[in-house]
């Protein structure tokens, strides 16, 4: 049994079915990202861990310990919120050690306790500020040690990047993620920034319509998103309409073009239309060996980006968005240009219907 | 041209407000004929009923402020956090006291509270302290309600609740270590005009049967000369160092802000 499980979960307010049987577990020292688009359910989902929402149905253990119907403050959770969280009428100080208070921890060890968590979020200079006196960034770096400092059993943080600007979004997410692999807490993380949960998780839920569609590892749901809502929501995706020539042989024609798929058999049946999808970077400007696949191609708009040059063709009636790495010896193609582009078959997202 | 319009009629305000005062503060220091002194003050404070009255009032005061704070500071917060679509209602109740006379309140306090009723209050001297604190509470109500309400409305209630509690911490908690420390400046505006309310309050206290500032300075000015306006300048100022207290507290918390 997980740590952390979630097992048929369900929230409904009034006539609104807002969580629909939800089931996760958690192992310890696990970092779970809900992905989804806003309004899916995640901060339901998160708040009835919390003990914010009592679920309609459905049960939340933490630790081999059923908590569904205990109250926030026996729970001994941690969380972290969007902004404007911490107390205003305290210095950063008594804000992480308010926690600590309520335990009845001493005040000689509520000051260590304070001391290094200061020390841990890189801010041990601030402790008499108050938070009206701290950028956004720091705050949210406070209300961190503030929710980590009574040693909580699980982690909740409900989109606590979200208000901050580009870099310090960057550099705070990887921070934190840095805190909770040295602590080895259990953390859920809500973002509905498919490039955050990405980056910084062992795992994500994606959550469409209060429903997990799809749980694995970031690899694991960029190339082998099991549902067309997923294959979307994550990444960048190029879709072309190809017809069946072959279900036997996982034999499709897109554009005239045939494109045989390593993996065989599929579940449409001869002469269907189906979807088949690319991420940016399957996709190749100008033949390369491995590529089998070979399309004409008209540029529309190049993006030099740096080191990727992210560039949209018109293929066989659709926009496509392709990554190439920049080179120095190769200047990207200008615009209106005629080009080829190519692909492997194994590369191919066959999307379900 | 207007604006000459305008300090006209900003100075005729003054003076319509300002006249009275400079003729009664200068009646009250002709006590001695032909020059002014300050022997009617030193009337008012020679007198041990005064220093008696306003000591009563003052308790009272401080008995209702405390009483205040306590009914309304959890109240404001629960109707924030739980009942929003209750607030026009509590608004309204909230109100009351500005519609209903105070004639009427005590007329029905000694109705329900005397002392052949269930809860014979007015039996006793503490019994009618009760309440009389209770009836200044009333009366109070709409003045610390709005303060107290306008202070929670500079904060993030319900987050800074759910942090307070994720972190541990029961409703008693929140309240007294979070909620009322961070709606404090509107608080204390509310206690000062409940102050001034109080101090000068007449109809419940004499009502009552209460020694308490208000009927005193009524006793006085029916039966003396110089005093009475003595008294009533001495009340003012009272009152006026009471607005000026809610400014400088309102003015130091807005400071201490910017200087971030
Ligand atoms: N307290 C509530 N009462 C009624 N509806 C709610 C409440 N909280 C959330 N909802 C609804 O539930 C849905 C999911 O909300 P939420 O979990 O906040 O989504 P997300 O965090 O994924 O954006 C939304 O349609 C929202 O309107
Ligand atoms: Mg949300």
């Amino acid at each position: 049994m997980a740590f952390l499980d979630l097992t048929n979960l369900e929230k409904t307010f009034g006539a609104n079915r807002v969580v629909k049987d939800f089931n996760l577990g958690i192992d310890k020292g696990e970092f779970v990202s809900l992905l989804g688009p806003s309004g899916c359910g995640k901060t339901t989902v998160l708040r009835m861990v919390a003990g914010f929402e009592t679920p309609t149905s459905g049960s939340i253990r933490i630790d081999g310990q059923d908590v569904t119907d205990q109250r926030t403050n026996q729970r001994a959770i941690g969380m972290m919120f969007q902004a404007y969280a911490l107390f205003p009428n305290m210095t950063v100080a008594d804000n992480v050690a308010f926690g600590l208070k309520v335990k009845g921890i001493s005040r000689a060890e509520r000051e260590a306790r304070v001391a290094e968590m200061l020390r841990l979020i890189g801010l041990p200079d601030l402790a008499t500020r108050f938070p009206f006196q701290l950028s956004g960034g720091q705050q949210q770096r406070v209300a961190l040690a503030r929710a980590l400092a009574p040693r909580p059993r699980v982690l909740l943080l409900d989109e606590p990047l979200s208000a901050l600007d580009a870099k310090v979004r960057v550099s705070l997410r990887n921070e934190i993620r840095v805190i909770q692999r040295e602590l080895g807490i259990t953390t859920i993380f809500v973002t509905h920034d498919q490039e955050e949960a990405m980056s910084i998780s062992d795992r994500i839920v994606v959550m469409n319509g209060g429903i997990a569609e799809q749980a694995g590892a970031p690899f694991e749901i960029y190339n082998n998103p099991r549902t067309r809502f997923v294959a979307g929501f994550v990444g960048t995706l190029n879709m072309f309409t190809a017809t069946v020539e072959s279900q036997q042989d996982g034999l499709l024609t897109v554009a005239g073009q045939r494109v045989l798929l390593p993996k065989g058999p599929i579940t449409a049946r001869d002469g269907d239309t189906v979807t088949l999808a690319l991420r940016p970077e399957a996709i190749r400007l100008g033949r390369a060996e491995g590529r089998e696949v070979v399309m004409p191609a008209t540029i529309d708009e190049v993006h030099f980006l740096g080191s990727v040059i992210r560039v949209r063709a018109r293929v066989a009636g659709t926009v496509v968005a392709l990554d190439t790495f920049n080179r120095p010896d190769q200047p990207p193609p200008p615009v209106g240009s005629a080009a080829e582009i190519s692909f492997a078959a194994s590369d191919v997202i066959l999307l379900p219907e | 041209m207007t604006r000459i319009v305008a300090w006209a009629a900003v100075l005729l305000g003054c003076l319509y407000f300002l006249l009275p005062l400079a003729g009664m503060t200068e009646f009250s220091l002709k006590m001695r004929r032909g020059v002014y002194s300050f022997d009617a003050y030193v009337k008012v404070f020679e007198d041990p009923t005064f220093w008696a009255t306003f000591g009563y009032s003052l308790t009272l005061a401080a008995a209702t402020i405390v009483f205040g704070v306590l009914l309304v500071v959890p109240t404001a917060y629960w109707v924030r956090l739980k009942l929003p679509q209750a607030r026009p209602v509590v608004e309204f109740i909230t109100l009351l006291p500005l519609v209903i006379p105070a004639i009427v309140i005590v007329f029905g306090y000694i109705r329900l509270y005397n002392t052949s009723s269930f809860l014979p209050l007015t039996g006793s001297a503490f019994g009618t302290d009760i309440l009389l604190t209770m009836g200044y509470a009333t009366l109070a109500l709409p003045y610390m309600y709005r303060a107290v309400d306008t202070g929670l409305r500079t904060i993030d209630v319900a987050t800074l609740t759910e942090a307070a509690q994720s972190l541990g911490a029961g409703w008693f908690t929140i309240l007294a270590r979070i909620i009322l420390p961070n709606v404090l400046v509107a608080v204390l505006s509310g206690a000062f005009l409940t102050l001034a309310i109080v101090i000068g309050e007449f109809t419940m206290a004499a009502l009552l049967n209460r020694p308490a500032f208000g009927p005193f300075m009524q006793l006085l000015g029916a039966n003396r000369a110089y005093e009475p306006p003595a008294l009533a300048v001495i009340a003012f100022t009272i009152t006026w160092v009471c607005m000026g207290l809610i400014q400088l507290v309102t003015r130091f918390s807005k400071h201490e802000r910017a200087k971030a």
